[in-house]
């Protein structure tokens, strides 16, 4: 390899390249930053002379989207904690029997389900009204069974009815719905009656009802009619029976779900 | 040789032993003289026959998810709290009963204790306590119109009355539960409810003053009675 010789020392040779170089990116910088400002400035399109092009026709305005109708089913006890004993069954798993069938019945009417549990796991009353209030639920059903009485006990909760606030104490969230809950319990009401189920109103403490922001009621089932059962507890376990229930309660909630979207 | 200092000092020592032991035995001559008078003297009181009053039970029944007044004649201890307590007894009497329209095992040694205590102030809470009423009539029948149960309507304001203290303010009863009771309750949110509110109706009517119910198992706190009722709240008998 030959090594070319200017006459000139390595030094200032060095320099000189260096000082190209910077002179060089001077002149690249300069050019991006004064390119944008001598471009010639556009026309706006309605001052061409072209033949103005016929109106575009007005879209159609469209509807604003209905908000998305979920329904939140928090089949009550589960894992560790049984719930009623009724003989050989177990009140946690009639809630999710109750509660799988339900499920299935709104999804496929097109409601979306959000549910506290979907096996025998141990849920706190708080992660029920944690998932409920995360839901953005228009609909909260707790349910629950006993052999104690007949029908279909709904419940609302028996905290006193508030306005809305920003901020609402944990334990006493759901006395700002407590006039929606009671106006969901009225429809369903009329379904379960609709649906020849004996319905049987209250109101009721219950831990993770009180906590949930949304209208909510707590729907416990008992055997259809105590004086006609002599076991209370296979009373219970009727899929028939069962399926009735879910029907009616759907059907309710369909035509909530029609009220909500009223205008 | 023993000297005469050694031999008056065991004469000395010997006469002050046989003093020491004749003061011991009249001491202990006295004490068994004194306890033979303290036991002849302890008072015999021939067992307090308290009056009988009437009484107000709003008893529930599970039918028609109702709380029915009804009334009883009990006699009834001047002291509040064991007032509270007999009558709280006589309602788990009568729901202890076979043929019980609310059945609950138990009976009357299900309440272990009541407390009477000032009311708190919870003008404050969110729930928004409404001012008691003074009826017991009334009472009944707002408990009942808030929890959806129905109530009879009868002459049960004039039987509280006879068995109405006076008025100290209001009060805060604290009804202590033993878990006996709590264990064999029914599981369900209607049966527990309707004890519950059935112990503060009662309450309210018999003891108007009291206008706060809390309660506790064991002398403890709990989540629930048996599974639903929330235990862990004040509840208010205008409620």
């Amino acid at each position: 390899m030959v090594a070319l010789d200017y006459g000139v020392a390595p030094e200032v040779r060095f320099l000189s390249v260096r000082l190209a170089i910077r002179s060089l990116h001077f002149w690249v910088v300069a050019a991006l930053f004064l390119a944008p400002t001598c471009l010639p400035a556009q026309q706006p399109a309605a001052a061409q002379p072209q033949s103005p092009a016929p109106p575009a026709p007005p879209k159609p305005a469209l509807p604003p989207p209905a908000p998305r109708f979920v329904v939140v089913l928090d089949a009550a006890h589960g894992g560790d904690d049984p719930g009623g004993k009724f003989g050989s069954l177990t009140e946690k798993d009639l809630t999710l029997a109750l509660g799988v069938r339900l499920r299935s019945l709104l999804a496929a009417r097109g409601i979306a389900v959000v549910t506290t549990r979907e096996s025998d796991a141990t849920v706190l009353p708080e992660r029920r009204a944690e998932i409920a209030n995360h839901a953005a639920a228009q609909a909260c059903l707790s349910l629950h069974s006993t052999q104690t009485g007949s029908g279909v006990h709904m419940f609302v909760s028996s905290l006193a009815p508030q306005a809305p606030a920003r901020i609402s104490a944990w334990k006493t969230a759901q006395s700002a719905w407590i006039t929606r809950s009671l106006a969901l319990e009225g429809v369903l009401n009329s379904a379960l009656l609709q649906a020849g189920m004996n319905v049987t109103l209250g109101r009721a403490a219950l831990p993770s009802l009180d906590s949930m922001t949304c209208p909510a009621i707590a729907i416990e089932f008992a055997p259809e009619s105590a004086a006609k059962d002599d076991n209370p507890a296979s009373a219970l376990d009727d899929e028939a029976y069962q399926a009735r229930i879910a029907e009616a309660v759907a059907a309710g909630l369909l035509a909530w779900q029609a009220e909500a979207h009223q205008p | 040789m023993i000297r005469r200092l050694h031999t008056w000092l065991f004469i000395l020592l010997l006469l002050a032993s046989v003093a020491m032991g004749v003061v011991l035995w009249q001491l202990r001559e006295r004490a068994h003289q004194r306890l033979l008078a303290g036991q002849d003297s302890a008072p015999t009181q021939a067992p307090v026959i308290s009056p009988e009053e009437r009484a107000t039970l709003l008893v529930a029944s599970d039918a028609d998810s109702s709380l029915q007044p009804q009334e009883l004649i009990l006699p009834l201890p001047q002291d509040m709290g064991s007032r509270a307590r007999v009558i709280l007894g006589k309602l788990m009497d009568l729901y202890a009963l076979p043929d019980a329209a609310h059945p609950v095992p138990g009976g009357a040694a299900s309440i272990g204790q009541v407390f009477l205590l000032p009311a708190i102030n919870l003008n404050a809470s969110p729930a928004g306590a409404a001012p008691a009423p003074r009826n017991p009539e009334s009472a009944a029948a707002t408990i009942a119109a808030t929890h959806g149960v129905s109530s009879t309507r009868s002459n049960a304001a004039q039987g509280a009355a006879a068995t109405t203290a006076p008025d100290t303010g209001p009060q805060l009863a604290v009804v202590n539960l033993t878990s006996a009771f709590v264990a064999s309750h029914p599981s369900g949110i209607e049966a527990e409810t309707l004890t519950v509110l059935s112990i503060c109706g009662t309450l309210h009517a018999n003891l108007p003053s009291v206008t706060q119910v809390r309660f506790l198992v064991d002398g403890q706190p709990r989540a629930t009675l048996a599974g639903h009722a929330d235990l862990t709240r004040t509840y208010l008998v205008e409620e």
